[in-house]
């Protein structure tokens, strides 16, 4: 509880800081929309010249952006499904009970997002190589989904532990079977959590460019595209029409997710 | 739902299911093992890897990695050139942490004590839109902002303070010819970058202050401003601790964002890059991922102890 006070007002020097602080986080992406409707095609010149949808229609029209995006999809999919697969196992096992060694499992979990990005890529690249293993769209899948387990975990574990054990027994005393059980009980109270924690993997697999650089070979992501446009920049104008899709994309799963989030508080058996 | 609806289970499904429930200790093994392989043996095999790989060293004339237990490729870390990588890194995650803390706080403040019903709503998307968006979108945005025609020199022109830019970038070590090639431009990037990581834990740790507490001061006669300082501020820091621990690791391990926006001079991540692809010395890279990670596992160390876990 926080209304200390009805009425409570927050310092005027606070609502500056805050306000200028949420106009920092979002300006800047807000002009990546303005961009993309420059007609300026050699600089980031700034008050643009003039406005164009010509653009938009260029990069319509260009095949190595649509395979780009194609494969980003695909790769997101596929590590998305085996993270959820993966994390909510996990989840499951690790909220049912207390057992040795459960610290030092949810922490292997988080390792690959909290060691920093570039020593998961380099481990993954140098084994493919001492394995011998080519690199190939399966090694990208790889270092994707060893990265998303977690957004699924995450999700699912905090879901798991807010659905009452008792539950699983009144299914059992009403004659359902641990499948049963699972498939009519746990399922649709974990569901959106699951949903809500593939988004997320999605997300950051879409976006993802540290571990792609290192697990891919000659495929091109969206991010690895972005990359090469940004290092050495070619075709300005696409590349900020590109950027704004992006800026699009991410943002419909994360509003889809917290909303799924949010209505799903009200767990069945929470007991709070 | 009544019985009916769902039919009783017979046969193998049934027995299978039986086993389950007889033996939940196999179960649970059944239920970890597929995720613990996976991280396991590709992962932790990945790293462990990488690891012993810090520990051999590469021939100088050939260019052929020996396969012999040396510490040679750890002492050439300690060369002035490595070491000032390292430093120039820290030093960076650590100014941006900081940074990112100070811009930070009011933002959760706010959002965690006065704003309520729909701003709260739009404090949290607020937060989590920016934090979710496109890495290099962001640092594209920054490309377009801190480009000599972009919209920051523009402004700075048209308040006439283009002086005040110029005498900034005429500083050594902060300075350069343009703000997207100084140390500046990456500061702002990653501070930007970052941001919403510091944000959220902050915050959290700013709901679980029970109000009493704060009545209870004033109640004690606090001001405002005591009550901040000494009730609100020290319960607050677990969650500057926990915001600093990403910010910090991201920081460290970042090779993209120096690399489009500031100087020549490398980072840690940048040489790790360089070094494990072109140079193809692999050792020297391996050397080089260790020192992150043992930072790393200090500065983890030190937050646990201060309850930054909790705050998580």
């Amino acid at each position: 509880m926080r209304s200390d006070k009805e009425g409570a007002r927050a310092p005027l020097g606070l609502k500056i800081a805050a306000g200028l602080g949420l106009a920092f986080l979002h300006l800047p992406i807000l002009l990546i929309f303005v961009y993309a409707f420059t007609t300026e095609e050699r600089s980031y010149q700034w008050p643009p010249p003039g406005f164009t949808l010509k653009w938009f229609g260029v990069a319509w029209g260009r095949a190595d952006l649509w395979e780009a995006l194609i494969l980003s999809l695909k790769v997101a999919s596929l590590a998305t499904l085996l993270a959820m697969l993966l994390g909510t196992l996990c989840a499951a096992a690790m909220s049912r009970t207390k057992f040795f060694g459960r610290e030092s499992i949810s922490l292997l979990i988080i390792l690959p997002i909290a060691l920093p990005g570039i020593v998961t890529g380099v481990a993954l690249r140098s084994a493919f190589n001492l394995a011998e293993i080519p690199f190939s769209f399966w090694t990208l899948i790889i270092g994707h989904a060893t990265f998303c387990v977690v957004m699924v975990y995450n999700n699912a574990v905090a879901r798991f532990r807010r659905l009452h054990g008792s539950l699983m027994e009144a299914a059992a005393d009403l004659g359902a079977d641990g499948f049963q059980a699972f498939r009519y009980v746990v399922l649709p109270n974990i569901g959106t959590a699951l949903l809500a924690g593939g988004m997320l993997a999605f997300a950051l697999s879409f976006d993802e460019v540290i571990v792609t650089t290192f697990t891919a070979g000659q495929q091109q992501t969206l991010p690895i595209w972005m990359l090469e446009e940004l290092v050495r920049p070619r075709q300005r104008p696409v590349t900020n029409v590109a950027a704004m899709v992006v800026a699009l994309a991410t943002f419909l799963p994360i509003l889809l997710a917290y909303r799924l989030t949010r209505d799903g508080d009200q767990t069945a058996g929470a007991g709070k | 739902m009544t019985a009916a609806e769902i039919p009783q289970s017979r046969g193998l499904r049934g027995a299978l299911s039986d086993w389950f429930w007889r033996n939940p200790g196999m179960t649970l093994f059944l239920m970890l093992l597929p995720p613990l392989l996976w991280l396991g043996i590709i992962y932790l095999g990945s790293l462990f890897a990488l690891l012993l790989q810090s520990f051999y060293s590469i021939d100088e004339y050939s260019g052929l990695i020996n396969r012999e237990f040396t510490l040679k490729t750890y002492a050439e870390l300690f060369k002035p050139a490595n070491l000032d990588i390292i430093l120039r890194t820290v030093t960076m995650a650590a100014l941006v942490t900081v940074g990112s803390a100070v811009v930070a706080f009011p933002i959760a403040y706010f959002a965690a004590r006065y704003a309520k019903g729909r701003w709260k709503a739009i404090f949290y998307l607020g937060v989590m839109l920016p934090l979710w968006s496109s890495y290099l979108v962001k640092v594209y945005a920054w490309k377009l902002i801190l480009a000599r025609e972009g919209i920051l020199n523009w402004t700075f022109a048209k308040l006439h303070l283009t002086w005040l830019v110029e005498a900034w970038l005429a500083l050594p070590i902060v300075g350069g010819n343009s703000l997207s090639v100084s140390h500046t431009g990456t500061f702002l990037v990653f501070l930007y970058v970052w941001l919403p990581y510091m944000i959220l834990p902050i915050q959290a740790s700013l709901e679980r202050v029970p109000g009493n507490l704060i009545e209870a001061a004033s109640d004690l006669g606090a001001t405002p401003r005591q009550t901040f300082w000494n009730v609100l501020f020290p319960l607050a820091l677990p969650g500057v601790l926990a915001g600093s621990i990403f910010t910090f690791s991201l920081t460290m391990g970042d090779y993209i964002i120096p690399q489009i926006v500031g100087t020549s001079r490398r980072f840690i991540g940048q040489a790790v890059y360089a070094h494990q692809g072109t140079a193809g010395n692999i050792p020297l890279a391996a050397a080089f991922t260790v020192a992150p990670i043992l930072i790393m596992g200090v500065y983890l160390w030190f937050a646990k102890r201060k309850g930054a876990f909790d705050a998580l």
